[in-house]
């Protein structure tokens, strides 16, 4: 019977490798064919049909990008923004996640409520009012103005007090019996409980800025102040999308950073998002 | 105050602050907005404006640009949502067989669009789409078909606008099924195949019931980000050819670039129905006896 059985399930295994691999293919081809082009010329680019390999490699797209265009500055803003959203997001949520889930106070059930409200709402039904309070602030086109809006997100908050909800009393109220105040319980206890639930808070909060567009493209006025997927989105729209080599080198400058961190925390990233989706 | 009160407060007070100011303010001065006139010009005194009731929302109906939107992002809605699923929960149970090796190379390569900037790749996509120099008409031309000019043609440009949207999500979807699928009890399988049950009986009647409350929550988070889809028009056809792939949050933003504050509100907050209706549907055809 076993006998029997085995050689359909093989055969099964080796179509199921086969779609798996060309599946494989079809995500990860994109990726290799932006990066080897990018260092190709533009008359290249054109030819028909492409080319994988560049014929006659080159760095001119990259000396482009990062001598006569701005795109250190540009790099520079989404890193600085990146890195104030998610110190911020951090600091505050893992704060009110505490808060949420470990201490009785009048409004707590309400200010939950609204947390889990605002998880449904679409960055593209709040914009305009958004921009209409940042220019009445006076923050237009600052980096106040493209962090503020995005350094408490409701998200966060949720993942926090889910973890911190499963860290047991016990723990906090020994600590208390032996005379340590609120803060210190948090600082001292809870954060350093919470490696796992900080990683991936951080992790998304960061990628989630990185890549963000709609915000910065609003609030964003001057070059200066571009980050870089509005910058390149813009060059893709503008006067420079002839420039095929130009927008390779830009999209990879972009990505390639992302994917090597990913490479290295992948198994957090993914951990992360799943646990993310089960507990909701 | 009691003192438990200001302890709890104290820790919750700067983001509440923030929260409300930056995230639930907006909410509703989206909704007041929309029932109002208000353009760029009157950002300094946005109080002074005039209220025009409905009018925004009634001129939504009759505006061809804002219908044909509509009708695209419904369009990315009932191809994306459903392709994604699938294709994600196809990878998950392949993974998930038990057979496979390297099953960490997989997920990583299965993934990792959905870690990548859409600006930076649709922009890749575009090149991919090329009719003459793009890879995907000359791997056509080698089985010998004549690929269409994809991104110029009003009838595929909206196919390959969601193509590349389903290329980037199902990862995530992956990952959520493979957690789904992983918190199955194996006893559900053992007890069903000593009851006789086959491969498709064992997935039509344990995996899939087991599976109803990640299924519910890919379905909701997906319709989230799928009709608010932006940045692959914007980038790979700018809503053309004809406004053939053009979306709601694109014309919430060019009527925001406009001036037109109180009309794109009005989208806006159409959009935001939109998605609240179709969530509450996923509840009521997906919700199990826990949820209840």
């Amino acid at each position: 019977m076993r006998r029997m059985r085995r050689s359909p399930d093989r055969a099964a295994t080796t179509v199921l490798y086969v779609v798996l691999v060309a599946g494989l293919l079809v995500m990860t081809a994109p990726f290799v064919w932006m990066l080897l082009s990018s260092f190709k010329s533009e008359g290249e680019l054109r030819q028909a049909p492409p080319t994988w390999l560049p014929t006659d490699p080159t760095w001119a797209n990259y000396r482009e990008l990062f001598d006569r265009l701005d795109f250190p500055l540009y790099f520079t803003n989404s890193a600085l923004v990146a890195i104030l959203v998610t110190a911020g997001n951090l600091l505050l949520c893992s704060a009110t996640g505490y808060a949420l889930a470990k201490l009785r106070f009048a409004g707590r059930r309400a200010l939950f409520l609204l947390v889990l409200g605002n998880l449904m709402v679409p960055p593209a039904a709040t914009f305009v009012p958004q921009f209409v309070l940042v220019s009445n602030l006076g923050l237009v086109n600052t980096y106040a103005g493209l962090v503020l809006p995005n350094i408490a997100l409701a998200v966060n908050v949720f993942l926090m007090r889910q973890f911190i909800l499963s860290i047991p009393d016990d723990l906090l109220e020994s600590a208390r019996v032996d005379g340590a105040g609120e803060w210190r319980v948090y600082w001292q206890i809870v954060l350093p409980l919470c490696g796992p639930a900080l990683a991936t808070v951080g992790i998304l909060t960061f990628l989630g800025s990185w890549n963000n567009f709609l915000w910065p493209l609003v609030v964003a006025t001057t070059e200066d102040k571009y980050t870089l997927p509005v910058a390149l989105a813009l060059y893709s729209v503008g006067q420079n999308q002839t420039r095929y080599g130009l927008l390779l080198a830009g999209s990879t400058v972009i990505i390639l950073p992302v994917l090597v961190v990913f490479a290295l925390l992948q198994r957090r990233f993914v951990q992360g998002i799943a646990t993310t989706g089960l507990k909701s | 105050m009691r003192a438990a009160t200001r302890v709890g407060w104290a820790f919750a007070l700067p983001f509440t602050l923030l929260f409300l100011v930056f995230l639930v303010g907006p909410v509703l001065a989206s909704l007041a907005m929309s029932f109002t006139d208000i353009r760029s010009a009157d950002v300094r005194d946005p109080l002074a404006v005039t209220p025009i009731g409905l009018d925004n929302y009634a001129r939504l109906f009759r505006d061809d640009q804002f219908v044909q939107a509509a009708g695209n992002t419904a369009l990315v809605v009932l191809f994306g949502l459903p392709l994604t699923v699938a294709l994600g929960l196809l990878a998950a149970l392949g993974l998930n067989s038990g057979l496979i090796r390297f099953r960490a190379v997989f997920r990583v390569g299965y993934y990792l669009p959905v870690v990548t900037s859409i600006v930076a790749i649709a922009v890749v996509w575009r090149f991919l789409l090329q009719p003459e120099s793009g890879l995907l008409n000359s791997l056509l031309r080698l089985v010998g078909i004549d690929g269409p000019n994809w991104l110029n043609d009003t009838n595929t440009a909206l196919p390959a606008v969601i193509a590349m949207i389903v290329w980037r999500g199902l990862g995530f979807q992956m990952v959520i099924f493979l957690a789904g699928l992983q918190a199955i009890p194996q006893e559900l399988y053992e007890a069903a195949r000593i009851d006789g049950a086959g491969r498709w009986a064992r997935f039509r009647h344990v995996t899939l019931p087991a599976l109803r409350p990640t299924l519910l929550f890919v379905a909701v988070i997906g319709s989230i980000g799928l009709l608010q889809v932006f940045e692959e028009p914007f980038v790979m056809t700018r809503g053309g050819p004809l406004g053939s792939t053009l979306t709601v949050a694109q014309s919430v933003y060019s009527q925001f670039s406009f001036g037109n504050y109180g009309y794109a509100s009005a989208m806006s907050y159409l959009l935001f129905v939109a998605i609240v209706l179709l969530s509450i549907l996923w509840f009521r055809l997906l919700r199990t006896e826990e949820s209840r």
